[in-house]
């Protein structure tokens, strides 16, 4: 049976991921399906959470607000959910303003992170609730409600109490409920913060694939990096009030666009220095200790500035073969290699940093560095980012 | 895997023992210190609580002082039609003089009265004036021995003439320094002439020497014992043979006796008060001869027993069903006023933010820590008809001056006073069921669509039932036994059953009637409680967590 046929009138998911492409362009777009304009949002008067919030999201999108706690990311979500009002700016669905449309007008979705399952109904009343608000027949509501539960795999848990069921399953009758209504927006907060590792993630790849069958558009909140890259069409990473950088997960851990962002997506070494000259898309950098290393200058302008490179891990090449004949090299000893299974993990202290790490395939090539041995290591000049320090 | 898996025996512990009995002595360690632990509260409660409340019962039921103080009569009544228009015969009121001879030396005459003065008006003074002038009764005979022989007046020759010589002896010189008194002993050869004479002294002898400790030698028989030895030497008896101590006097009594003159009880008995000519009286006396009756709750209901068994007393003097079902209603007043008043306070104190709600608790609590009698008093002051509220409107101009609003002493002042007393008592609980309601819930609510009143009533209002049913309970059951509060403020329409109990526990000695009152009340509230059970679920209760 083909479920977003049955759930309504969609934009088949497919079509809407063509359709993205084109207002990732320009960030703003006039078919946005979301808006923020210019949001901001104090609770006190003197302190602003979300301070100038603006934010575009094609129909069909699954975007994650990614940051870590008390950066404004869930204030974001209850604005739009209507929980909490904007103090400033405009928040627009399908191009109307909703600042003054109360929660239950909106027709949005919503998954709480405690799931908010109405403790005193059962799993078939909690879904029927939202029809029942809405005035609809109860042959009709029977239909849909046996149809969303199909559709999370709960079909023969309708008569329980939520009580009786377990986080996993509690998880999917939240999400069914957001979805029996047919709403095409669904904001979920942190929903999988409470099970075990492997539930977790069967369930991301559940709610995608639940989210991509509907043609639905979800604003997923998580502080799980993991999570936000493997879900996601596009990560906001929020720090401070402000988005960092909002960009597919791909671009965020390849291309972070500053330190933050390189910093809070994934694995990363970093050393400071002030960039000795950019020449086109590679600048050279000067570090503290005097040695000169090559870079990508992304947001430095000229030299003189103080930086912040940032490199992956996995990036960093010890074999020198591997590497052009003019690359700067720094010298480098090991500290401890870790064996982790698939990939060695080998911290070494280079430049006066002693927190550097290299991460190398397990491959029955590979070299595995014993502590205290003496390297020169070095990177291609595109992987070493001179962010702002 | 040893034998204890293999074989089909009872599984073995490592010594050997069953592993049952193992387990057990282990356990009894456990459950002997717990028992310990709480022994004092226990002991306490058992003795303050459950052992007055069990005596309280068992009061309501009880009735054994008719049987106790008038033994004979009530057997000799047994033969009697109530519904008949004849006195009881001859027999009877001869058994009641034996009896009330007795009850008066114990002075028991004058409870038994009061006891059925509760069932039938009046029956008090009779049993009061018979009891003065029984002895009436037996000095007709004793007058006649006495004229007839000085001997007979004197204890003394009573106690040589009946007794033993060796107890004779040692009862003569018995003072009550000397400790026991020698129980007294009758004479063989008496005894067999004079069976009656000597049953009726013997009971005589009983009571002096058991209950009033006096000697018995030197006592003076009762009326009873010269008509007992009037009846023994009319029946012929063979006194010629006797030798001893008074034999001749008592032979020159036995050709005087079928002369004397006698007297019937009956007559006797009316002539005393004429009560003992009325049936009802009478009647009384045979309903509540048992010795555990229905009457107490009877009356409890309005009804008494009648000749054909239970019936409805007359309408003036119904009381208890009227009170009854009015302590009832104005409880459920109560607890809905309370419920009313109460939900939108503890909603305040679960939703404000902590400093507000704090503040706030400590107003919800601040009557628990004022005495009961000046919340009470405060009310009084606020509702009467020159009181403050009534002040106010006057000087609002709302009330006209002659026309101020009464608002006390009656049932309003009751209800108005005690919804502001048991008012935390449905706050607290409702407020420790809502303190556990997620805010997220009505969030949920409403981003699926409900309004503010839809999210309320179908999702945050059946989750605050079990804080409303712990509160009503608590409240009505409190209600429905109140008493200081509706005693000072209820005037006469006002007041709860609980005020006639206490009026029949301090003030009209009914204990019966009391208890009884209590005890419906308690059923009252037991069936309320097992119907809440049903209805609810008694688990649904929460007072907290």
């Amino acid at each position: 049976m083909n479920i977003s046929s049955t759930l309504g009138p969609k934009l088949s998911a497919q079509a809407t991921r063509q359709k993205r492409g084109a207002i990732l362009a320009d960030g703003s777009s006039q078919d946005a399906f979301v808006e923020f304009e210019r949001v901001q949002k104090s609770y006190d008067g003197e302190n602003l959470v979300v301070k100038d919030l603006n934010l575009a999201m094609p129909r069909g999108e699954f975007l994650t607000m990614l940051g870590p706690s008390g950066s404004g990311k869930t204030t974001c979500l209850m604005m739009l959910a209507g929980f909490e009002t904007a103090t400033h700016g405009d928040i627009r669905l399908g191009g109307e303003s909703i600042n003054n449309i109360p929660p239950h007008k909106r027709g949005i979705g919503m998954v709480f992170q405690n799931y908010a399952l109405f403790p005193h109904m059962t799993v078939a009343e909690n879904l029927s609730f939202p029809l029942e608000v809405r005035k609809m027949a109860k042959s009709e509501r029977e239909k849909k409600v046996k149809r969303a539960l199909d559709m999370v795999q709960m079909g023969a848990f309708g008569g329980r109490r939520p009580a009786q069921l377990s986080g996993g399953q509690q998880q999917r009758i939240a999400l069914a409920r957001a979805l029996v209504f047919e709403a095409e927006l669904v904001l979920i907060d942190e929903p999988l913060g409470a099970l075990d590792k492997q539930l977790r993630e069967h369930m991301q790849f559940e709610i995608k694939r639940i989210a991509d069958n509907l043609g639905i558009t979800v604003v997923y909140v998580t502080h799980d990096q993991t999570e936000a890259l493997t879900m996601s069409d596009r990560v906001a990473v929020f720090d401070d009030g402000r988005i960092q950088q909002l960009a597919p997960p791909d671009l965020l851990y390849e291309a972070p666009e500053n330190s933050f962002v390189a910093q809070f997506i994934g694995e990363n070494n970093t050393l400071e220095g002030v960039i000795e000259q950019i020449k086109g898309d590679t600048c050279l950098v000067k570090l503290d200790n005097g040695d000169l290393i090559d870079a990508k200058p992304v947001n430095v302008t000229k030299a003189g500035e103080r930086t912040r490179v940032s490199i992956r891990p996995e990036r960093v090449e010890f074999n020198k073969d591997r590497l052009s004949p003019d690359a700067h090299l720094l010298k480098a000893t090991v500290k401890e290699f870790i064996y982790m299974g698939d990939i060695f993990r080998t911290r070494i202290s280079v430049a006066g940093n002693d927190d550097f790490i290299i991460k190398t395939r397990n491959a029955p090539d590979q070299v595995r560095l014993e502590p205290g041995a003496e390297i020169e290591i070095g990177w291609l000049a595109q992987d070493c980012r001179a962010l702002d320090a | 895997m040893s034998d204890a898996s293999t074989s089909n025996g009872p599984v073995l512990a490592a010594d050997g023992t069953p592993l049952k009995r193992s387990l057990a002595r282990s356990l009894r360690m456990q459950k002997t210190r717990a028992l310990l632990l709480i022994a004092p509260l226990l002991v306490f409660v058992l003795i303050t609580f459950i052992a007055p409340i069990a005596d309280m019962l068992f009061r309501s039921v009880e009735n054994q002082i008719v049987s106790d103080t008038l033994p004979e009569t009530t057997i000799a009544l047994r033969g009697w039609d109530p519904k008949g228009e004849d006195l009881p015969d001859e027999a009877v009121f001869e058994a009641l003089f034996n009896d009330m001879q007795l009850a008066t030396e114990r002075k028991r005459h004058t409870s038994l009265g009061t006891r059925l003065n509760y069932e039938q008006v009046g029956i008090s003074s009779l049993f009061r004036q018979s009891g003065r002038k029984i002895k009436d009764i037996g000095e007709v005979w004793q007058d006649q021995f006495e004229d007839l022989d000085a001997f007979w007046k004197k204890g003394e020759n009573w106690a040589e003439l009946l007794g033993t010589e060796s107890w004779v002896a040692s009862a003569k010189d018995w003072k009550k320094a000397d400790g026991a008194q020698p129980r007294f002993q009758a004479r063989a050869d008496v005894a067999a002439a004079l069976p009656q004479t000597l049953a009726a002294y013997q009971d005589f002898a009983d009571f002096t020497q058991l209950e009033d400790n006096k000697a018995l030698y030197k006592e003076d028989p009762w009326g009873k014992v010269y008509v007992a030895l009037h009846a023994d030497l009319n029946a012929s008896a063979d006194v010629s043979a006797l030798t001893g101590p008074g034999a001749d006097v008592l032979k020159a009594a036995a050709i005087a006796a079928p002369g004397f003159e006698t007297v019937s009880y009956r007559d006797a008995f009316i002539d005393i008060h004429d009560g003992w000519a009325k049936l009802d009286n009478w009647r009384a006396i045979q309903t509540y001869a048992a010795s555990y009756t229905p009457g107490y709750f009877l009356n409890a209901v309005d009804m008494q027993i009648g000749p054909d068994g239970a019936e409805a007393r007359p309408e003036n003097q119904q009381i208890y069903i009227r009170l009854f079902g009015r302590t009832l209603y104005m409880s459920l007043v109560i607890t809905f006023a309370c419920i009313a008043l109460g939900y939108p306070v503890a909603w305040l104190l679960a939703n404000l933010p902590m400093r507000t709600a704090n503040l706030l608790m400590i107003l919800v609590l601040l009557p628990f820590w004022t005495s009961l009698l000046v919340r009470t008093s405060a009310w009084k002051v606020m509702l009467q008809q020159q009181g403050v509220i009534n002040d106010v409107l006057v000087w609002l101009g709302m009330v006209a001056e002659d026309g101020r609003l009464v608002m006390i002493n009656n049932q309003t002042g009751t209800i108005i006073a005690m919804t502001h007393i048991l008012l935390p008592f449905m706050i607290l609980p409702m407020y420790s069921v809502m303190q556990t309601i997620p805010p997220t819930y009505l969030r949920a609510a409403k981003s699926l669509g409900a309004t503010n009143w839809t999210a309320f009533w179908r999702v945050y209002f059946p989750q605050t039932i079990p804080g409303i049913g712990a509160g009503s309970i608590l409240v009505f059951i409190l209600a429905i036994g109140y008493y200081i509060t509706p005693a000072i403020v209820g005037g006469t329409t006002g007041v709860f059953i609980s005020d006639r109990i206490a009026y029949h526990i301090s003030s009209s000695l009914n204990w019966g009637l009391g208890a009884a009152l209590g005890a419906i009340l308690l059923v009252v509230v037991l069936i309320l409680y097992w119907a809440y059970d049903r209805i609810v679920g008694i688990d649904n209760v929460k007072l907290g967590g």
